[in-house]
């Protein structure tokens, strides 16, 4: 048969699995351009705080049996074990992967689902894989190039921190396997966030579900390390952050966890290849359900609750589940800490010293707080979404005044900020047990600096609005401060840049009136000044 | 007669780029205003400044004779808008979008008119947003837009994307609303569409106003082509005003002629006797052809 539906024979002679990943190369080219500066900022960034943390122990220990001092006074201590995990040498390299490899894993976790559901689920979204798949491109290949070029992120940082610690601690068995651990959960994550990007029609849900996936494994590992002092509870076996500590870099590596881990990451993978090519683009598996034919969404307020309300409630979730847990591990990490003097001084610096439950509970709210501005300032970031996408353009035309639509989404930001803190309080209240005053009153004094950061966020979305991502920066930043800063000796003026090192460190410790008034205040004042801007500025479209 | 819309002089810069440049725009109440311009003219901006959405940095612009930055939120309650690209919410349905634009303008719809509108514009309002095609997502603006009870439309390419069908309805629904009295600014590259409803049209070019008229006074302004066969070889065409493009073939002739200088050609034409004539007046291609491809060369310059 002649005529136009003849096809070149070289398309039907490269029929094959082949086919599928047509054009990844040109897609990844895509991927690592338009990633140019985000993935070195990560990588160097990430990869470099890790690569640098021998030294800095070093300096902070300098002698061998200060170290070794530390390591068994760390070890001892139930919330530091449930911050960083436990320690399995004194060496300055196994301190490091102790104090950084924890950090480090979740953070390359981070950057790695963010990758690739970029490059995926992302792309679908706003419909620009439709054109490009219209070429010849693979079904396989936009996924295959979005873990590709989390691959050379993650690569990157592993190279970064074992050529850093091995120049600084002198032995490439240990700083190999920090980093290649590091990368391979990273790699680990970016296969998760591969079957999430698969399995829904949203990114901002791939993206959740995988953080939800990310926070549980922390959970469980800071629950296992909590309860043992090796890292030998089944809570550990069962979260691959849990895997990761097991590795145990510097101190006797056992590399088959570290293969237990890639295993895994190739499973998952392989999950998200079959999903990729059984899936309709820009469908997930579950078809649309058909919504309401008329709608009572009366208000700008009621639009944005609307909008937000999946979020809010699958995070108060996340912290009651949270704070019970940590609640029901606080009597047993208090009585299986030692009595020393190094160990003291490092919960008084943490938490508070009236009792080492007290402290105990009082790093967890901290570390609820320091999670819950991650809510907050995402929350706020909304506005700057709705307004980049053109949703807002419309909403404004309508007889709906900039202050109250920002105020929809801020309500929301600041309230629902407010609504996870009480459940999380409540939470450890009840899992802890006894009164439940104290507690909540812990997780609540702990909304100032929340809500300094979110009208952070909202100074910079309403004056820059170019910038106002880079407010999860900044929370990110004091996330790091407050997790690894503490023992680190760093200057006051440099803890002191987030706004959670000013809060009284409740329960255990006096009320300080005067941070939380004063905290308050500077919220106010930078969620005016950043509503005010966004009165005067373009409406970008 | 008061004007809906008043803008003089408009300035707006993005950085470096010039998008409004001196433009100049009046629409008067009642009346059906199409607003036209090459890809990148300043169309878009203008409106965004007509909504308050982007402040002008010089000029006034003047909605119902207010201030539009500083009266937003009360203006917008006058005003209903469709842009051109409509994004939804991918976990809303398309009534639900409606409603909610309906009542984001200070009242809930006429619920017959949005039934009558859903129906004629065939849209199936329980769809999700994500779900819609860009045809469909068009139609839930503009139902939320023509059943909402307000003075000023403000469409930005409306149609983009519509089938000739919903082209046809979107044309009436427009038409019903010049005749309850609204104003509608209309931007449009369907030139049939601008010629069907608008009674007046601005043309801009690099940010400023070009033309403005009703289409007879925009035709006027243009050229006749003229094609005849004449007794004898034609005489003096050569130095008349007003002529272009000539082409003398023996007895045959054809040429160009600005409309208003096309008595004078007829004449001179007679006086060769004319055998047969045929006169094509300007279309509206030509008329925006004229200035798409004058904005080209100077931008080319």
């Amino acid at each position: 048969m002649t005529g136009p539906a003849a096809v070149p024979a070289t398309a039907a002679r490269r029929k094959g699995p082949g086919d599928e990943l047509a054009g990844t190369g040109a897609l990844l080219r895509l991927a690592l351009r338009r990633d140019r500066v985000l993935i070195p900022v990560w990588a160097i960034a990430l990869g470099g705080l890790v690569a640098s943390g021998a030294s800095t122990l070093e300096k902070v220990y300098p002698t061998a049996a200060q170290r070794a001092d530390v390591a068994r006074s760390m070890s001892g201590n139930g919330s530091l074990r449930a911050l960083y995990g436990p320690v399995f040498g004194d060496s300055s390299g196994a301190l490091t992967a102790w104090r950084f490899g924890g950090f480090g894993c979740v953070l390359a976790a981070v950057m790695s689902l963010l990758i690739v559901v970029r490059h995926t689920r992302e792309e679908e979204e706003t419909g620009r894989q439709e054109l490009l798949s219209s070429a010849m491109v693979g079904r396989r290949a936009p996924l295959t190039s979005a873990l590709l070029a989390a691959f050379v992120a993650d690569a990157a940082v592993a190279s970064i921190v074992t050529a850093g610690l091995a120049e600084s601690t002198g032995n490439a068995a240990g700083s190999a396997a920090l980093g290649l651990t590091i990368g391979a959960i990273g790699m680990l994550f970016a296969a998760m966030a591969a079957i999430m990007a698969q399995l829904t029609e949203s990114a901002r849900l791939a993206k959740g579900l995988t953080g939800a996936v990310l926070g549980a494994a922390f959970l469980l590992r800071a629950a296992g390390d909590t309860a043992t002092r090796d890292a030998s509870s089944v809570l550990d076996h069962l979260s691959p952050l849990g895997w990761a500590e097991n590795v145990r870099p510097y101190a006797g590596e056992r590399w088959w966890v570290l293969l237990l881990v890639v295993a895994t990451a190739l499973a998952q993978g392989a999950v998200a290849y079959v999903l990729a090519g059984r899936r309709d683009i820009g469908m997930s598996f579950v078809p649309p359900r058909p919504g309401p034919a008329e709608g009572r969404i009366t208000t700008a307020y009621g639009l944005a609750w609307r909008l937000q309300r999946g979020g809010v409630l699958g995070w108060a979730v996340g912290f009651a589940l949270a704070g019970l847990l940590f609640g029901r591990m606080a009597d047993g990490a208090a009585a299986l800490v030692g009595d020393n003097a190094r160990t003291r001084e490092i919960i008084q610096r943490m938490g508070g010293q009236s009792g080492l439950t007290d402290a105990f509970l009082a790093t967890m709210v901290g570390m609820l707080g320091m999670v819950a501005a991650l809510y907050a300032v995402s929350s706020v970031l909304r506005l700057h979404g709705e307004e980049t996408d053109g949703r807002a353009e419309p909403v404004l035309a309508a007889s709906v005044g900039r202050v109250r639509w920002a105020a929809g989404h801020l309500v929301i930001a600041f309230g629902g900020a407010a609504l996870i803190m009480t459940v999380g309080g409540l939470g450890l209240a009840a899992g802890h047990g006894g009164d439940a005053g104290p507690l909540l009153g812990a997780a609540l004094v702990q909304l100032p600096a929340i809500w300094t950061l979110s009208g952070l966020a909202v100074l910079l979305y309403g004056a820059f609005p170019r910038l106002a991502p880079g407010a999860l920066g900044v929370v990110s930043l004091c996330l790091a401060l407050g997790w690894i800063g503490p023992a680190l000796n760093l200057p006051a003026a440099v803890l002191d840049v987030s706004p959670f090192g000013h809060l009284p460190k409740l329960p255990g410790v006096g009320m300080a009136w005067s941070p939380v008034l004063l905290l308050t205040a500077l919220a106010a004042v930078l969620t005016g000044a950043g509503v005010g801007a966004l009165r005067r500025r373009d409406v970008v479209g | 007669m008061t004007k809906a819309i008043a803008v003089a002089g408009l300035h707006k810069s993005f950085g470096r780029t010039h998008a409004l440049d001196g433009l100049d725009l009046a629409v008067e109440a009642g009346e059906v205003h199409g607003f036209l311009g090459p890809n990148g003219s300043g169309k878009s901006t203008t409106i965004r400044v007509l909504l308050g959405l982007l402040r002008a940095d010089s000029g006034t612009a003047r909605l119902l004779g207010r201030d539009p930055w500083a009266d937003a939120v009360d203006l917008h309650r006058h005003v209903a808008y469709v842009p051109g690209d409509v994004t939804l919410w991918r976990n809303l349905s398309g009534g639900e979008v409606i409603d909610l634009y309906g009542r984001l303008r200070g009242g809930r719809l006429d619920p017959a008119r949005r039934r009558d509108l859903v129906a004629r514009f065939e849209l199936d309002p329980t769809k999700k947003g994500r779900t819609y095609s860009k045809g469909n997502r068009q139609k839930v603006a503009l139902v939320a837009a023509f059943a909402s009870d307000v003075d000023v439309l403000i469409l930005d390419e409306p149609t983009s994307g519509l089938d000739p069908l919903m082209e046809e309805v979107f044309q009436d629904c427009v038409k019903e609303e010049r005749d309850r009295g609204r104003t509608v600014l209309l931007s449009s590259h369907l030139l049939s569409e601008v010629e069907s409803l608008c009674d007046r049209v601005s043309i801009i070019r690099r940010g400023r106003t070009v033309e403005t008229g009703s289409l007879a006074e925009l035709r006027h302004l243009t050229r006749t082509s003229v094609t005849a066969e004449l007794a004898s070889a034609p005489a003096g065409l050569t130095h008349l005003p007003g002529v272009h493009d000539l082409d003398v073939r023996g007895r045959h002739v054809k040429l160009q002629v600005d409309t208003d200088k096309l008595d004078a050609v007829l004449r001179s034409l007679t006086a060769s006797g004319v055998r047969s004539l045929t006169s094509t007046p300007p279309t509206l291609e030509e008329l925006f052809l004229r200035h798409y491809t004058g904005a080209e060369e100077v931008a080319a310059r």
